[in-house]
């Protein structure tokens, strides 16, 4: 790479490393894990940004950070994609009737807890949507789906977050 | 609108992700039902408690210097010209496809507090085992090394009785960890020794348990009732698991 080159990627890039580690830690689970993603994403992100035309670098880095961790739960062998069926998957009638609670109570580690246990697919969407806060558009752009799945995926994910939440603050186990 | 098209709209309404007509037309009819009105406050609350910025990572130090050095601006290389010797070897690893942590040829101190740690822990189970320093009190018996601590330690460390499940208390130990003293427990499974520290945590929330590998040793480490721990041995994974999960049960 070029210096100019060089130094175009770091202006379009390190500015999104919190963005891609934070992604990368919610879909891997694991602090040592999301950090060689992120390396092996920014190695891949620095080899293709020829590709790159300009742009919003953020959607852009994110895309290839999140196939990286893919790859990664792939690998493991995580549940991952395999087990997840959109179709099929319990669509339930939970937001039908919700009974009143305030999630104000649920400490942070209920969350975290919640959060984690959305299979990724979900997962990753509503990181990009409430901890990135990128738009239908840009989560469309970085997991590469219709805008319409990014809106079911994210009102099914905080459907299930909304049962499991309420469970968890009633001391049940999910 | 009747309900059933505006809560099918009350994500992307709340995400300000609806045309103008259609954002105004919900706000309407959210001013005149209640039950509507009172799922799209559930969603509010439920969505204020999900964006909450401590569930957000940010990324340590070490990876941003490590990623810095891969990917040398034309600047830094004029600025610290040692430092382009480093990146070269970075690119060089990164180019054979190994996974190595090149954290190594960084200065020590900069990584992560985990980091810090992990290195301390493994550095710590590595002395016990050859300076033959691994117990200050050896007995397998619970109420001989419990009541040892006392008066050495600002808190009780809870000693599990594992014998049952074939992981034998071998002793105890005063150690240093996390810039203070802590409590070593020390088991043993068939040959295998496994070093518990514990200390009271810095803030008291429950973590579940993580699991690392450094140089061999598998690692766990995970907070519970106010306290932290760290495991670590040269086990394999599933028994370690194992054995995180039984003394987990009994503390």
């Amino acid at each position: 790479m070029a210096p100019e080159e060089r130094g175009r990627f770091e202006q379009a890039t390190l500015p999104h490393l919190d963005a891609a580690y934070n992604l990368a830690q919610w879909l891997t689970k694991d602090q040592h894990a999301a950090e060689d993603v992120v390396q092996e994403a920014y190695y891949r992100a620095a080899r293709y940004f020829g590709s790159f035309r300009g742009g919003d670098g953020k959607a852009w880095l994110l895309s290839v950070v999140r196939r990286a961790a893919f790859d990664w739960l792939t690998k493991q062998r995580a549940q991952l994609a395999v087990a997840f069926n959109e179709d099929t998957h319990d669509r339930g009638d939970e937001s039908t009737n919700p009974e009143f609670l305030a999630f104000q109570k649920c400490d942070q580690a209920m969350v975290r807890k919640a959060l984690e246990e959305l299979p990724p697919q979900l997962r990753e969407a509503i990181v990009l949507r409430e901890l990135e806060g990128l738009s239908y558009q840009e989560i469309a752009t970085v997991t590469e789906v219709p805008i319409g799945t990014v809106m079911s995926r994210i009102a099914r994910g905080r459907q299930q977050l909304q049962v499991w939440l309420t469970a968890l603050s009633r001391g049940e186990v999910i | 609108m009747n309900c059933q098209d505006v809560q099918r709209l009350l994500h992307p309404y709340s995400d300000g992700e609806l045309d103008l007509v259609r954002h105004v037309e919900i706000e309407k009819h959210l001013a005149d039902c209640a039950e509507c009105a009172e799922q799209e406050k559930h969603l509010r609350s439920l969505r204020s408690v999900i964006s909450s910025p401590s569930l957000y990572y940010t990324a340590p130090a070490s990876l941003r210097m490590r990623i810095q050095l891969a990917t040398p601006s034309a600047t830094q290389r004029k600025r610290r010209p040692a430092l382009s010797l480093v990146a070269i070897a970075a690119g060089v690893l990164l180019l054979t496809g190994a996974s190595v942590t090149i954290g190594l040829l960084l200065p020590k101190g900069t990584g992560s507090s985990v980091d810090r740690l992990t290195e301390s822990v493994v550095a710590s189970h590595i002395r016990s085992l050859q300076v033959e320093h691994l117990t200050d009190v050896a007995s397998s018996d619970k109420h001989t090394v419990k009541p040892w601590f006392r008066g050495k330690l600002d808190f009780s460390p809870p000693v599990p009785d594992l014998t049952s499940q074939g992981y034998t208390l071998s002793g105890g130990r005063l150690d240093y960890l996390a810039d203070r003293p802590v409590a070593a427990l020390i088991y043993h499974r068939r040959l295998h020794v496994i070093n518990i520290f514990m200390w009271p945590a810095v803030h008291d929330e429950e973590k579940e348990v993580r699991g690392l590998s450094r140089q061999g040793f598998h690692i766990r480490y995970w907070q519970h009732s106010g306290l932290t721990y760290w495991t670590i041995s040269d086990l394999n994974d599933q028994e370690l698991d194992e054995f995180v999960r039984i003394c987990r049960e009994q503390s």
